[in-house]
């Protein structure tokens, strides 16, 4: 087993790195996060050991480039207050996305952060407790609230 | 929303195919400027079939014929190389024009910078040796290994061309045998034939 091309990592992980850029700093800046996650996995590329769980890799890079951000904003929750005059957001389809990154965007943190990478990123509760520096039961449940929540605020006929 | 399955499909709903590809182009673009692009490639299409061309930013470092499987090339530039390999046309323009001009019989000398650190040793100086078959003519192995100082090593001079990176470029297509046939080819011996034709052509 050796590492393989850059460019199959980019193919089979750009789109899950974007929705988790999506889901942690607002589809407005989320562009920005997903170079920056892409061109600093790139840079280390050469040196991840070979045996690397990829996926799994990048999203940790998109989380440490997120609390970059997010620190250099000085605020919290996500900035999402110019959104819907975005134009690089004009899709000619209904875009029923905008109010689910509204609503994740509106989770605790905590919640935010356990549905994002357990659920959209799909990593195993194991590892998303490694990202966070918490423990399993924590994340866990932080996720069931976070899903419970978004329940709450997406209405049931935007579901496809 | 119900279920984890739900979000799912939400975010799925939205296609993101132009955004990716624009994304990609920006990370190529940044790769270069920032000096982490190791290996750019592209495909071309030419009379002996779509090539794989990869340039480090030394120079032309691989070209590919369909036979050898482009995974096997990537794979080989990953290992041998580096693993920072990037579909970027950008830096394969210059050869894709003198290769174009070479098939419209406009060119009969490629100016390209080269990259030869795939071959090695005794192959390289083989290399080296090719580039002096002028355009339309042919050299035999023997002629070639006799060049190198090698007038033994014919065998060598074949496996050297067998392995040359960097073909068509690097004119191992002008190498025959001594008895007029055309020995082997790592494009196939149509391409090869096509290749002499090509270049016999008044």
């Amino acid at each position: 087993m050796s590492l393989p091309p850059f460019e199959q990592v980019v193919l089979d992980h750009s789109q899950v790195v974007l929705h988790v850029c999506r889901a942690l700093v607002g589809p407005h800046d989320a562009e920005d996060a997903w170079s920056e996650t892409f061109l600093a996995a790139l840079t280390a590329y050469p040196r991840l050991r070979d045996d690397s769980y990829i996926r799994g890799w990048l999203v940790t890079i998109a989380h440490r480039k997120a609390i970059d951000r997010l620190r250099a904003a000085q605020r919290a929750p996500i900035p999402i207050g110019t959104l819907p005059n975005d134009p690089s957001l004009d899709r000619s389809a209904p875009d029923r996305s905008l109010d689910l990154w509204h609503s994740i965007a509106e989770l605790p943190v905590a919640q935010r952060s356990a549905v994002v990478y357990h659920y959209i990123a799909d990593l195993p509760y194991a590892q998303v407790a490694k990202m966070l520096d918490r423990n399993e039961p924590a994340v866990r449940r932080a996720a069931a609230d976070g899903i419970a929540k978004l329940r709450t605020t997406i209405r049931r006929e935007d579901i496809p | 929303m119900t279920t984890p399955e739900d979000l799912r499909n939400l975010l799925n709903q939205q296609d993101d195919t132009a955004t990716l590809n624009r994304l990609h182009t920006r990370l190529t673009k940044q790769a270069a400027t920032e000096n982490l692009l190791d290996v750019a490639y592209r495909m071309l299409d030419t009379p002996v079939g779509t090539l794989l061309l990869a340039a480090t930013p030394i120079g032309l470092v691989r070209v590919a014929f369909p036979v050898e499987g482009y995974d096997h090339v990537l794979t080989q530039l990953t290992e041998r190389v580096s693993p920072r390999v990037l579909f970027a046309p950008a830096r394969l323009d210059p050869a894709v024009r003198e290769i174009e001009a070479y098939f419209a019989r406009h060119r009969q000398r490629f100016d390209l910078p080269l990259d030869l650190q795939l071959a090695h040793g005794f192959r390289r100086t083989v290399l080296e040796h090719l580039s002096d078959i002028a355009y339309g003519t042919t050299a035999t192995y023997a002629t070639i290994a006799t060049a190198t100082g090698n007038p033994k090593a014919v065998r060598a001079v074949g496996s050297a061309c067998a392995t040359n990176p960097l073909p068509l470029v690097v004119p191992c297509h002008r190498v025959i045998r001594s008895d007029g046939s055309l020995g082997g080819y790592a494009g196939g011996m149509d391409a090869k034939q096509l290749l002499l034709h090509l270049e016999a052509a008044p």
